[in-house]
């Protein structure tokens, strides 16, 4: 903030120069946010007894004095770190330098062998109803997440109309079912489509991807994004081809070598599973390999990876294609566990929300978008028990603003990008120290 | 109407190079706030006429600009500046953004209720004249009226005015901007500020012809969006060019084929121009140079 010039500072002048205040006036805000959102709901005939109800709630009283004790307390802890932090930092910065190398090799396999032993117990302790979340919600967005980690995070095209592939596996995957109204040339079990549905995805990616990956990440991101609602409202207008808004009912479950899947969702969550391993082991490869290291190329910087030789469009179609294809494999499975799908399924917000997952799980890193995907998927279905249904997207919106100032890189940051953020970090110390902002390099 | 929600957008991304995704929020909130301001001051079964109505409308234009504005700077400070502080990737921004954006278009539900609430009509509607067999109805002159006279004071704003010029110097190069003594954090709460004040303008100006719902933010917002493109994102005439197009061609191609594809045409054109034109119509005048 700048120094107040004025000889006489107002009251305003006054808090606004004294960081304490600041941080209280701070800390009451977001209390009282709090307590909105906890609190009552109004309606639109009186559109304030919400905001009325709510601060005559207790709850409100008790978070305030909660964030005036917070403040106090914020301010005791910051007066002791700025003495210790000094003499902490150059050493941490050195220990981590030492640890490291193999014995990290085996504590990663270690960790995935766990890992992957927990995934396949999982369902056994669930219920009913968590197994089919797991399933439908958890495990088809975590395979979406992937994908999608593939487009953005590892080539850095933002796509934000991902969720059209996922329609138009779901999709073909009625068609060839005999579901639509369009009479199929032969009808097959939705185990079989499986390739034709990777395949159509692919090939839609590609359209897509072939004349617009010309366009420099925004507009990108605008067209992928106009592409996805052109394929929902196409289906929702198409009566004859695709059921409109009605969607599609009755696409029957996988069946192969003589086992047929039922309403069950254990063999599902196998399959499933199966599935994301050969993803998972599949983009791990790519990524260390020279296509995905063309593809950082790309990331990082376009202009020059096309100066070194390149071939920049061939790339990125080609992650556009794997993307495509990956989500293309989740509608299909989609499609025949829940048996129905309608254009509500591939609302633009699911887009972003598929987006959300994988910055949240940490870009261009397979464990975060996993775990991204598989955390946020699974939090509103916890919420819905304890909240209000209608306001559970406060608290995720939150959670998502929180993360977002407190770990940008998310939960669990590729390496590649963890060092950026450590390097970053580091200049930004050495900036504050000097007194100078650094607002600047933080823009460009 | 497109034009003006756009202008929101180019704003903010020629300055930080982001998609202001709560962008649409504020919109929506500047449409709540208009509608309290003129329910409140109006008894209801009033039969509002003349000058009072024209009061009335620009009355809740002000409240609604007014709120647009400050709910934009919050959504600065606190989406946004936290994150340029810490130097999070671009789409860390994006992801905040989203998550205001939920997080505000559901308490505006949970406390407004979610179902949509008539502004109360303030024009007797009686058609003025008619244009090409459509009529033109007073309420619609008011809208096109205000809207063009806000167009005209952000195009002098943005190239007459000192802050103008601040915001155009840190949309070419923040760094040397910073170098030559601009104010950063500044010009870019000043930008939000701008952004929000016609934003919650047009959210009132939207709730008008349209209703005022916790949700009413989104889709014009996308479309806002697909016209700043239209135009050249980042360009602000181009924003208003890209706005008249966008919603022109609609309601053409609506007349043309039928309303369930409004949104396919609005689309295809955008597609269709910037496979022709990558930068949009007008460029990026504002923005760095492409």
């Amino acid at each position: 903030m700048t120094a107040v010039s004025d000889p006489r500072p107002t009251l305003l002048d006054r808090v606004r120069g004294n960081a304490d205040a600041r941080r209280l006036a701070r800390y009451l805000l977001i209390a009282v946010v709090a307590g909105l959102i906890v609190g009552k709901d109004g309606t639109g005939d009186e559109p304030f007894s919400g905001i009325k109800g709510s601060f005559q709630d207790s709850t409100m009283l008790y978070l305030v004095i909660a964030a005036v004790v917070a403040s106090v307390l914020a301010r005791l802890y910051d007066a002791q770190r700025d003495t210790v932090a000094q003499l902490r930092g150059r050493a941490s910065g050195a220990r981590e330098q030492l640890i490291g190398g193999s014995r990290q090799k085996y504590a990663n396999i270690a960790f995935l062998v766990l890992a992957l032993v927990f995934a396949l117990l999982l369902p056994l302790g669930l219920s009913g109803f968590w197994q089919r979340v797991l399933v439908e919600r958890i495990g088809i967005f975590v395979l979406l997440a992937l994908g999608l980690n593939v487009v953005v995070g590892l080539a850095g095209l933002l796509d934000l109309g991902y969720i059209a592939f996922y329609a138009i596996g779901a999709y073909v995957t009625a068609y060839f079912t005999g579901q639509l109204p369009a009479e199929p040339p032969f009808t097959l079990n939705p185990f079989l489509i499986i390739p034709i549905s990777v395949l159509a995805a692919m090939i839609a990616g590609v359209l897509l991807g072939a004349p617009t990956l010309r366009l420099r990440g925004d507009y990108l991101a605008i067209v992928t994004l106009g592409f996805g609602e052109i394929v929902r409202i196409t289906a929702v207008n198409s009566d004859k081809l695709t059921n409109g808004p009605r969607g599609a009912i009755g696409i029957p479950h996988f069946s192969a070598f003589g086992y047929q899947w039922k309403l069950d969702s254990k063999p599902y969550y196998y399959l499933l599973l199966a599935m994301m391993v050969i993803v998972v082991i599949a983009f791990r490869r790519l990524e260390n390999s020279r296509v995905g290291r063309a593809w950082a190329a790309i990331r990082e910087d376009e202009v020059a990876a096309a100066a070194c030789g390149v071939p920049t469009v061939k790339f990125k179609l080609l992650a556009f294609g794997i993307g495509a294809s990956t989500a293309g494999l989740a509608g299909n499975f989609y499609a025949s566990k829940v048996g129905f799908i309608s254009p509500d399924n591939f609302l633009l917000i699911t887009s972003f929300l598929v987006l959300v997952y994988v910055v949240f799980g940490g870009m261009g890193s397979l464990p975060g978008a996993i775990l991204g995907a598989a955390v946020l998927t699974w939090l509103p279905e916890v919420l819905r028990d304890k909240v209000p249904a209608q306001d559970r997207y406060i608290y995720f919106g939150v959670l998502l603003i929180i993360m977002m100032i407190f770990r940008p890189q998310g939960l669990i940051p590729s390496k590649r990008r963890a060092r950026e953020f450590a390097m970053h970090e580091g200049g930004d110390a050495l900036g504050s120290a000097e007194g100078s902002g650094t607002t600047a390099g933080a823009i460009a | 109407m497109y034009a003006l929600i756009a202008l929101g957008y180019t704003l903010v991304y020629g300055v930080l190079q982001l998609i202001n995704f709560a962008h649409s929020e504020v919109f929506m909130l500047g449409g709540f706030a208009g509608l309290f301001a003129v329910r409140a001051v109006t008894s209801p079964g009033e039969n509002i006429g003349g000058t009072k109505s024209v009061m009335l409308v620009v009355f809740g234009v002000l409240v609604g600009a007014a709120v647009g504005g400050v709910s934009a700077i919050v959504v600065e400070r606190v989406a946004y500046r936290p994150l340029r502080r810490r130097g999070a990737p671009r789409l860390a921004f994006l992801i905040s953004a989203i998550g205001m954006s939920l997080l505000l278009v559901n308490l505006a539900g949970k406390e407004f209720g979610r179902l949509p609430i008539p502004v109360p009509e303030l024009f007797t509607d009686g058609t003025v004249f008619t244009v090409f067999g459509a009529d033109v109805r007073t309420g619609q002159l008011i809208v096109f009226g205000s809207a063009i006279a806000m167009l005209i004071f952000l195009d002098r704003f943005v190239n007459g005015t000192k802050i103008g010029m601040g915001i155009r110097s840190v949309a070419q190069d923040a760094e040397t901007a910073s170098l030559m003594g601009v104010d950063i954090n500044r010009i870019i709460t000043m930008t939000f500020l701008v952004g929000g004040l016609l934003g919650g303008a047009a959210g009132f100006l939207y709730g008008m012809t349209f209703n005022v719902q916790n949700t009413m933010g989104f889709i014009p917002g996308v479309k806002a969006f697909t016209a700043a493109v239209l135009g050249g994102i980042g360009n602000v005439r181009g924003a208003m060019i890209g706005g008249l197009i966008l919603g022109v061609a609609e309601n053409l191609g609506v007349a043309c084929v039928s309303s369930s594809w409004r949104d396919v045409i609005a689309f295809g054109i955008l597609v269709l121009v910037l496979v022709l034109r990558p930068t949009g119509i007008l460029g990026e005048r504002l923005g760095r140079s492409a």
